[in-house]
């Protein structure tokens, strides 16, 4: 996705995704700014990725790699890596489930990337739409840690819930709930 | 002939499977009636999205949420100490074969464990009886949901209203997090340990039955009301259903302390039992009547 795309977007849509897709969440992030801040190479395809907050169930096929089950893991444990992650590496998407921090929405309007609530759970559905495994890295993480890379195929639904025009769609809901 | 039952490496096998591949009646049925409530259109589109993914993951017997959680095993009945054994077994073959996602790690070096296995687990509680069989029953917990329980010593003073007011804001500061609409299981009472134990146990409990105690009872069907009264909706995305079911426990405290645990079990609240007789063996996803 490119940044004229991206900032296109507005808080309510619904999306399906097709293109690349690559995962990572607590152990790829730190990682990443570990290894960028070192000043040393990370996977190229972080940069300009849409990333998806995923740690799929991975099956070994012939010698294709297949997602059995693939949701959205909770994005807010990756609040604090976030905005430096956006910033280095340009990510353009995050797909995610529960929103992300203050911090992160104004690193999106920033830098240009949006924030897509995938439907936490539904990991049969959105495993259909990431299809076969186009290769991965950081392997020694494990499974759920690894990133995986993804070609996507009417991948969703997908709700933009934080875009980069200030619209979050968690602080709307956030401000009229009755306790 | 008299038909022997299945090893029971096999019966955690089938109960690993059944768990993670097919939602308990109760729980679906209130995904259901929640959908036929929903009037605010993103709400409507998640229930679908989840109802929709319910049904593929039974048809094609895939786990029907990547994070396949750690088992908690609760033994009871009659049994002796091989069966934490063959827990172990059939937790290792389910691993390889539904495959279940190898989620241990070390807690502070963070190295991964194979076969969900590691220092501790399974975690498997165990409470001996004298009926005439062993019932194994599992309960797989997402860390999404897990993450986000809850403990708080109240005063006694602050009593039921303070009971009311813990549980509920531990379900709405969670928001989107938990993956709602779940269960909430609340356990009041015992000491801070017996308190969280009891809060998990109450996810056993199918959604929608009566609570045999009265003042638990009516104590569930206030929070229920009060929770999908608030907004926040599925995914915390907005709409009229936060929960599917609150179900509470409750144990003697100490005179000084009014313990309340909250865990939260998302919309996939995963079960599966069985009983295993000299002959046969029973399974049950609602628990056994």
């Amino acid at each position: 996705m490119d940044e004229a795309t991206v900032r296109s977007l507005t808080v309510g849509d619904t999306v399906y995704l097709n293109g690349p897709i690559i995962t990572g969440r607590d152990e790829m992030h730190m990682r990443a700014l570990k290894t960028i801040r070192a000043g040393d190479e990370v996977p190229e395809e972080i940069y300009d990725s849409v990333l998806y907050h995923c740690g799929p169930i991975m099956t070994e096929s012939g010698n294709k790699w297949i997602p059995v089950a693939a949701g959205p893991t909770t994005s807010a444990r990756m609040n604090d890596l976030t905005p430096e992650m956006i910033e280095k590496f340009h990510i353009r998407a995050i797909i995610g489930k529960g929103g992300m921090s203050p911090e992160v929405a104004e690193a999106m309007k920033t830098y240009g990337c949006v924030y897509l609530a995938a439907v936490g759970g539904t990991a049969v559905s959105l495993a259909e739409g990431l299809g076969e495994s186009t290769g991965s890295y950081w392997n020694d993480l494990g499974m759920a840690e690894a990133i995986w890379k993804f070609n996507a195929n009417n991948f969703g639904p997908l709700t933009v819930a934080i875009d980069t025009k200030g619209g979050n769609l968690y602080d709307e809901v956030r401000k009229k709930i009755k306790r | 002939m008299i038909k022997l039952p299945e090893p029971v490496e096999d019966v955690v096998f089938n109960l690993l499977r059944a768990s993670n591949t097919i939602l308990p009646k109760d729980v679906g049925w209130a995904l259901e009636a929640a959908a036929a409530w929903e009037s605010n259109p993103t709400a409507y589109s998640q229930l679908g999205a989840i109802m929709d993914n319910v049904r593929k993951s039974e048809l094609l017997s895939r786990p029907m949420c990547q994070d396949t959680g750690i088992p908690i095993f609760y033994v009871r009945g009659r049994f002796d100490s091989s069966v934490a054994e063959d827990i172990k077994k059939g937790l290792i073959r389910a691993t390889k074969e539904i495959p279940l996602r190898p989620n241990t790690v070390d807690p502070i070096s963070r190295e991964p464990y194979e076969n969900n296995l590691g220092e501790g687990m399974p975690i498997i509680h165990f409470t001996p009886t004298d009926d005439n069989f062993t019932e194994i029953t599992v309960m797989p917990k997402g860390a999404g949901s897990e993450n986000m329980t809850k403990l708080v010593m109240l005063n006694p003073s602050e009593g039921r209203e303070g009971i009311v007011k813990a549980v509920t804001d531990a379900v709405l500061d969670a928001e989107g997090k938990p993956c709602p609409p779940g269960v909430i299981g609340i356990g009041i009472g015992g000491t801070a340990d017996k308190s969280i134990l009891l809060a998990k146990e109450a996810l056993l409990m199918p959604t929608g039955d009566e609570n045999p105690d009265p003042v638990l009872n009516e104590l569930e069907e206030e929070i229920f009301i009060k929770l999908n009264s608030s907004g926040l909706g599925p995914m915390g995305l907005g709409g009229a259903t936060t929960v599917l079911g609150v179900r509470a426990k409750k144990a003697a405290c100490h005179t000084a302390s009014l313990p309340v645990a909250v865990n939260i079990g998302c919309w996939a609240t995963r079960r599966a039992s069985a009983r295993i007789y000299d002959h046969e063996v029973k399974y049950s996803q609602e628990g056994f009547f």
